[in-house]
């Protein structure tokens, strides 16, 4: 079983992007032309790494490959969409992950200090909701996208496309707040900064436009759930069960 | 009187099938102007199946046997005709439908790889509603008739392929469906294996009188479990009907070992008006038809002077090869 133990510390030790991004900022000084201070942009790094962890998804990869392998078959006959399995496989994934991150957390208070911070409860708790606000946004997306697996029989590179905004407009390598006003009104008309920047700025103590956000989340949830399922069902009607 | 449990009429499926030709300048035309055709796997079949038979589906491979019942169990929409089973139309599945069909398929599992087969089922008891009391009892009865137990808790990646297709049984049947589909069943499993499955599934069949379809290539498996048999040509039935009907229409002659005391004996035999196939010696091979192998064997036994005799029935999968190519078959 210590392959497994391995693996999961892997799973949390692959995330470490945003802390790459905060030494690239903090040695480049990248943060004074925009007021942010060193303390306030760690913490946010250090958020939007936590946030990552809890909303990290690859469903599309799952699926591709049980679409391929003819796994989803006997997944179809049941009376259970079978995206609730990966729903659930991911929520079991983020609880396992979870004292790995602390873990990280804990080395990076020791090499920050002064960037220790208790957030208050209300904070932490409209935090959390907002990641997991995040995280259903990210599944909804990446299923509508592995839906595609009906017609095309690659649907992960479509989610490639996906992969350059959500990396540049997510907030994972630079806050939202960094870009020039003009293309921040076009970004925020996007799911892609409720994905990190928002929750992670609500959880570092950043100013944030609370009700804003959350709204946001919500609503980009109510549109694309409707998506997934016109998609599933015309989806399963072109399929072939190939692969089985 | 027995009611139908699947009900098929004009049923035809097609796929949209791409085709591109070789080398570069192919890969280049197909990218650009892709050539697709389709394709009739299924052509206006229609049969109907009663609650509790048993029903092999035979043909050679591509014939289109998976893909019926895979159109039976709802996992794919038919292209023309009607399908009803159970009184639904397996394609909109709903869960009514879903909660009394099971679909295996050999070497497909559903199992959680790394961890053991118990968590599937409590896992698929959920999916089916069923409480944890109930679960246990059916998990318990289930492993008694499949005689597998340590098994139950062991990681399905360290099980044997008989184990694991076991495991996939229970998972498959938890809910107690009353219509089976089985997709060779018994693929890649040892002899020892595939006769234990064998003997469950009619045991399941007995207890239950769940209406069970069946594909296979083993010919062991269709001779046991199934009284009726569908042979699939091309998309199309070339024969519905009884199994024995059908081997004795296919194989209508058998042939019998004679050893005579002599070969005296053997020369008079050879003179007596039967078919002689060979003679070596005192041994003659004769074949006799079917329907007078009684009386034949009477005369021979009567006026002939034996040592032994055999009777060589002929190869199952020799005679049910014959219709696997054969387009049509009227008995």
């Amino acid at each position: 079983m210590l392959e497994y133990r391995v693996e999961i510390a892997l799973w949390a030790i692959s995330g470490i992007i945003p802390f790459f991004m905060l030494n690239i900022w903090t040695n480049n000084n990248l943060n004074e032309s925009l007021n942010i201070s060193d303390l306030m942009l760690s913490r946010y790094f250090l958020c939007a790494f936590f946030v990552r962890q809890f909303s990290v998804v690859w469903v599309v990869f799952s699926f591709e490959e049980d679409s391929l392998m003819g796994k989803v078959s006997p997944y179809l006959i049941q009376p259970l969409n079978p995206f609730f399995r990966y729903f659930a496989q991911h929520l079991a994934e983020q609880i396992t992950r979870f004292p790995f991150a602390l873990i990280i957390a804990f080395f990076f208070f020791i090499l920050n200090p002064e960037s220790i911070w208790i957030p208050n409860l209300s904070i932490l708790l409209l935090s959390i909701v907002s990641t997991f606000l995040s995280f259903l946004i990210q599944f909804l997306i990446q299923s509508i996208v592995a839906c595609l697996c009906f017609w095309t029989e690659k649907a992960s590179s479509i989610e490639r496309l996906l992969f350059i905004p959500t990396l540049f407009l997510s907030g994972l390598l630079a806050p939202v707040v960094s870009f020039p006003a003009y293309v921040k009104s076009w970004i925020y008309l996007t799911p892609f900064p409720y994905l990190i920047d928002f929750p992670a700025n609500l959880l570092s103590g950043n100013k944030t436009n609370i009700s804003g956000g959350l709204s946001m989340q919500i609503l980009w949830i109510f549109l694309l759930f409707p998506l997934f399922k016109k998609i599933w069902s015309e989806g399963t009607k072109k399929y072939t069960a190939m692969g089985s | 009187m027995v009611q139908n449990i699947i009900d098929v009429k004009n049923l035809s499926k097609s796929f949209d099938i791409s085709s591109k030709e070789p080398g570069l300048k192919g890969t280049i035309k197909h990218f650009f102007r892709r050539k697709t055709k389709s394709l009739k796997v299924i052509k206006d079949i229609s049969f109907e199946i009663k609650e509790g038979e048993i029903v092999g589906f035979l043909g050679a491979n591509g014939a289109g046997k998976t893909t019926i019942l895979k159109m039976l169990c709802g996992l794919i929409y038919p292209s023309e005709g009607s399908i009803l089973v159970s009184g639904h139309l397996p394609y909109r599945r709903k869960e009514n439908f879903l909660k009394n069909v099971t679909l295996i398929m050999g070497q497909k599992q559903q199992l959680i790889w790394d961890l053991p087969p118990i968590e599937s089922f409590y896992l698929n008891a959920s999916i089916y509603d069923l409480d944890k009391f109930e679960a246990k009892k059916r998990i318990k009865k289930l492993s008694e008739m499949l005689e597998i137990d340590e098994e139950l808790f062991i990681p399905v990646r360290k099980l044997s392929l008989g184990q694991r297709m076991k495991s996939e049984l229970l998972a498959a049947l938890i809910h107690e469906p009353n219509i089976l589909f089985l997709d060779e069943p018994t693929l890649g499993l040892d002899i020892n294996a595939q006769r234990n499955l064998r003997k469950f599934l009619q045991k399941y069949n007995q207890e239950t009188n769940a209406t069970i379809c069946l594909t296979s290539h083993y010919m062991k498996d269709i001779t046991s479990l199934c009284k009726r048999v569908i042979c699939v040509h091309e998309g199309s039935i070339s024969y519905d009907g009884k199994l024995d009907l059908l081997l004795k229409k296919l194989s209508p002659v058998k042939e019998i070992l004679i050893v005579c005391r002599s070969e005296k004996d053997a020369i008079k035999l050879v003179n007596s008006g039967f078919t002689v196939k060979n003679k070596i010696k005192n041994e003659i091979t004769i074949k006799i038809e079917n329907n007078s192998i009684t009386s034949s064997l009477k005369t021979i036994l009567n006026n002939f002077e034996i040592e032994d005799l055999f009777i060589n029935e002929p190869p199952i999968d020799e005679v049910i090869g014959k219709v696997l190519i054969k387009k049509d078959y009227d008995i």
